[in-house]
């Protein structure tokens, strides 16, 4: 069976059907590629599966590693192992992002059922990764994404998503506002975490992405359903035609 | 129609002519003093006690929220201990049950450091006297001087600089409800400074009652850090009332931590006499239950070229009310006034009440001013990034509100205060429902 299998998933917000009978399964150490115009419900599907409350799924389930998680708070989620790189990092005035990650981290493994890590693992663990994305110590001080510039938040992300080693990665437009140096970085450290125990969705706009960050697959969303899927030649082909083409297909 | 109406006395105001006819004789303080409570109580005995209909304690009903007055509160009977913050240390001076107790108290006048009774302070004042501080017209500072029990005199002079904080330990040690009505002076002179801490602390569940003043007079050139700490006892109704006189190129750093009480108002009352002084003014307030607390504060720029900043975080759950009324005056010849004033109310419950209420009266025309305030709940999209990363709900929550409270201890200069506080805070907020 699939790692996850998203199964005739109907989503609506304040009454607006955004998702109308969404298939989707991704395997396990698979990197799922998801594109599609604005609107076709890429974001929706991102909140959705991390458990944002204001999405109510009318219809349909969401099966990770052999387990409906639609019932699931966000925390509990995670700690199964699903992680959502945010669109839009939200700032937390007031919280260390050191403070913010070791909480995390040990909240995460404190529902597994397992000990917290030491302060010198922790530190070292932390250290190493943002020497990677090039985070410096000083932004490790600062709050949470406060005051940082647009590639510092994405940077960040990837940093939490290395911290707590999730199992199944959601990335949602991690592209989007980053110059082609910090792309570079951003995917380097997407590339460093792939791993046969791992599946990825990575969720683009763009062709961009997927030069660095190879999918397995490609899956084409439409109006709220996967229209269309493919290798990683799918996205080139979009590239060249642009979306209008399904644009109708699903209507 | 138009006939004035008398309103009859409320049982608390009657109480408290009856206890002043009676106390008027035995309190502390001949001549001028007796004179200063006698005039006092004219101005309550007319005015009665504040109601909703007086602008000033519209949010406060006095007359309300005081259904009788205690009767006044006797000499503490045995020596106790203050109750004290974890992990900080202090030169204590304990003003129990409205006086100056030595037994309970650890500091030791040094160079440059006076300490005496407030009453022989007012006695032998030449340069300062005592009611002197702005705030008088206050119909709470006038109930407080007619029944002024008695408190502290402190005085540092000109340049000393005092290194470990002073706390002036206000402690209600009665198993019984009573009032007292302490009244202490610190004074600060030319390029003197000061970290002076006043605590209130008393039993849980006595319904005691405390009408205090400090009148702090800072001298040119001279910094204070003022920190109150609010831990009262959970049915102590308080008013307590600073008033502040500030010479110039002074600095003055305060901060309002308030968690106890049943009924809490602070006070504030400022005036900026000289040119070029700085002044922050700075609260915590964490409330749950049925409490109702008032920080209330009257900034007046007398001179020009003075800079205030005044920054309030208020933190409300249950049914609690928790009002802010911050109002800043510039007069006409206070010109290159800087003043700034800003307040925010954390909603954790549908039935908690916040009242935020900024005012400028501005009559200098070359000033900057501005106020800020909101209300409202925790930010959803901030609690479920917290929570799409493995964080509970519970632990999120504890950790915006720790981190809204926090961005206002962090102000406070002093490392001791600041992290007993911090502690403090996180402590009120593990007790937090789970």
């Amino acid at each position: 069976m699939a790692f996850l299998e998203v199964k005739n998933l109907h989503v609506e917000i304040e009454g607006k059907k955004i998702l109308d009978g969404l298939t989707l399964s991704v395997d396990k150490g698979q990197v799922a590629a998801i594109m599609g115009p604005n609107g076709s419900g890429k974001s929706t599907l991102a909140y959705v599966l991390a458990g944002k409350s204001e999405y109510n799924v009318t219809e349909g389930d969401v099966m990770f590693n052999g387990q409906s998680i639609l019932e699931m708070a966000p925390d509990e989620r995670a700690a199964k192992g699903v992680f959502l790189a945010f669109q839009y990092p939200v700032e937390v005035p007031g919280v260390a992002t050191m403070t913010f990650l070791r909480t995390a981290l040990n909240a995460q493994r404190k529902t597994r059922g397992e000990s917290e890590l030491s302060t010198p693992e922790f530190m070292k663990l932390v250290r190493d990764t943002a020497g990677h994305l090039g985070i410096s110590q000083e932004m490790l001080r600062r709050a949470v994404n406060v005051g940082f510039s647009g590639g510092e938040k994405k940077r960040n992300e990837i940093l939490q998503m290395a911290v707590l080693q999730p199992k199944l990665a959601v990335l949602d437009e991690t592209d989007s506002g980053l110059d082609i140096d910090a792309l570079k970085t951003v995917a380097d450290g997407v590339n460093r975490m792939r791993s046969p125990d791992r599946s990825m969705v990575v969720i683009t706009h763009y062709q961009r992405l997927l030069n660095y960050i190879v999918p397995d697959v490609v899956h084409v969303l439409a109006k709220g359903r996967v229209v269309k899927s493919g290798g990683k030649e799918l996205a080139l082909e979009l590239e060249a035609k642009g979306y209008a083409q399904f644009q109708g297909e699903a209507a | 129609m138009n006939a004035e109406v008398r309103a009859i006395k409320t049982p608390a105001e009657q109480a408290l002519n009856a206890a002043y006819a009676g106390a008027r004789a035995k309190l502390p303080g001949k001549g001028a003093i007796a004179d200063l409570r006698d005039a006092a109580f004219q101005r309550f005995d007319a005015a009665g006690l504040p109601h909703r209909r007086i602008e000033d304690w519209k949010y406060t009903d006095l007359r309300a929220l005081m259904r009788e007055a205690k009767s006044l509160a006797e000499p503490a009977k045995a020596k106790g201990k203050v109750p004290a913050l974890p992990g900080l240390t202090t030169d204590r001076i304990a003003v129990v049950n409205g006086r100056y107790e030595q037994a309970w108290s650890n500091f030791k006048p040094g160079s440059g450091v006076e300490l005496g009774d407030v009453f022989a302070f007012a006695a032998d004042q030449k340069s300062y006297r005592l009611g002197e501080a702005p705030g008088r017209d206050d119909i709470a500072v006038a109930l407080n001087t007619a029944f002024m029990t008695g408190g502290v005199a402190l005085r540092v002079a000109k340049d000393v600089k005092v290194e470990k904080p002073i706390e002036i330990a206000h402690v209600f040690a009665d198993g019984a409800a009573a009032a007292m009505y302490p009244r202490s002076v610190v004074v600060l002179e030319p390029g003197a400074r000061l970290t002076i801490i006043e605590s209130f602390n008393g039993p849980a569940d006595v319904d005691y009652q405390v009408n205090s003043a400090l009148e702090l007079v800072i001298g040119e050139g001279a910094h204070v850090d003022h920190v109150t700490i609010g831990n009262d006892g959970s049915a102590a109704l308080r008013i307590s009332t600073l008033g502040l006189k500030v010479g110039a190129k002074a600095v003055y750093n305060g901060f309002t931590y308030t968690a106890g009480g049943a009924v809490v108002r602070n006070q504030v009352f400022a005036r900026f006499d000289g040119e070029g002084t700085q002044a922050s003014i700075g609260g915590a307030t964490l409330l749950k239950g049925h409490q109702h607390v008032d920080n209330t504060l009257v900034i007046n720029h007398a001179a020009g070229g003075c800079t205030s900043r005044e920054r309030f975080r208020t933190v409300l759950d249950g049914e609690s009310h928790g009002i802010f009324q911050g109002k800043i005056i510039v007069e006409p010849h206070a010109q290159k006034t800087d003043a700034k004033m800003a307040s925010h109310a954390l909603l954790l419950s549908d039935e908690a009440e916040a009242v935020n209420k900024p005012e400028l009266e501005i009559f200098a025309d070359d000033v900057q001013c501005g106020h800020g305030a909101t209300a409202g709940a925790l930010d959803s999209a901030l609690k479920f990034y917290l929570m799409s990363r493995g964080i509970s709900e519970h632990e999120a929550e504890a950790l915006l509100i720790q981190a809204f409270v926090g961005e206002a201890i962090e102000e406070i200069a002093h490392e001791g205060i600041r992290e007993a506080l911090l502690n403090a805070a996180a402590k009120w907020l593990a007790t937090r429902g789970q």
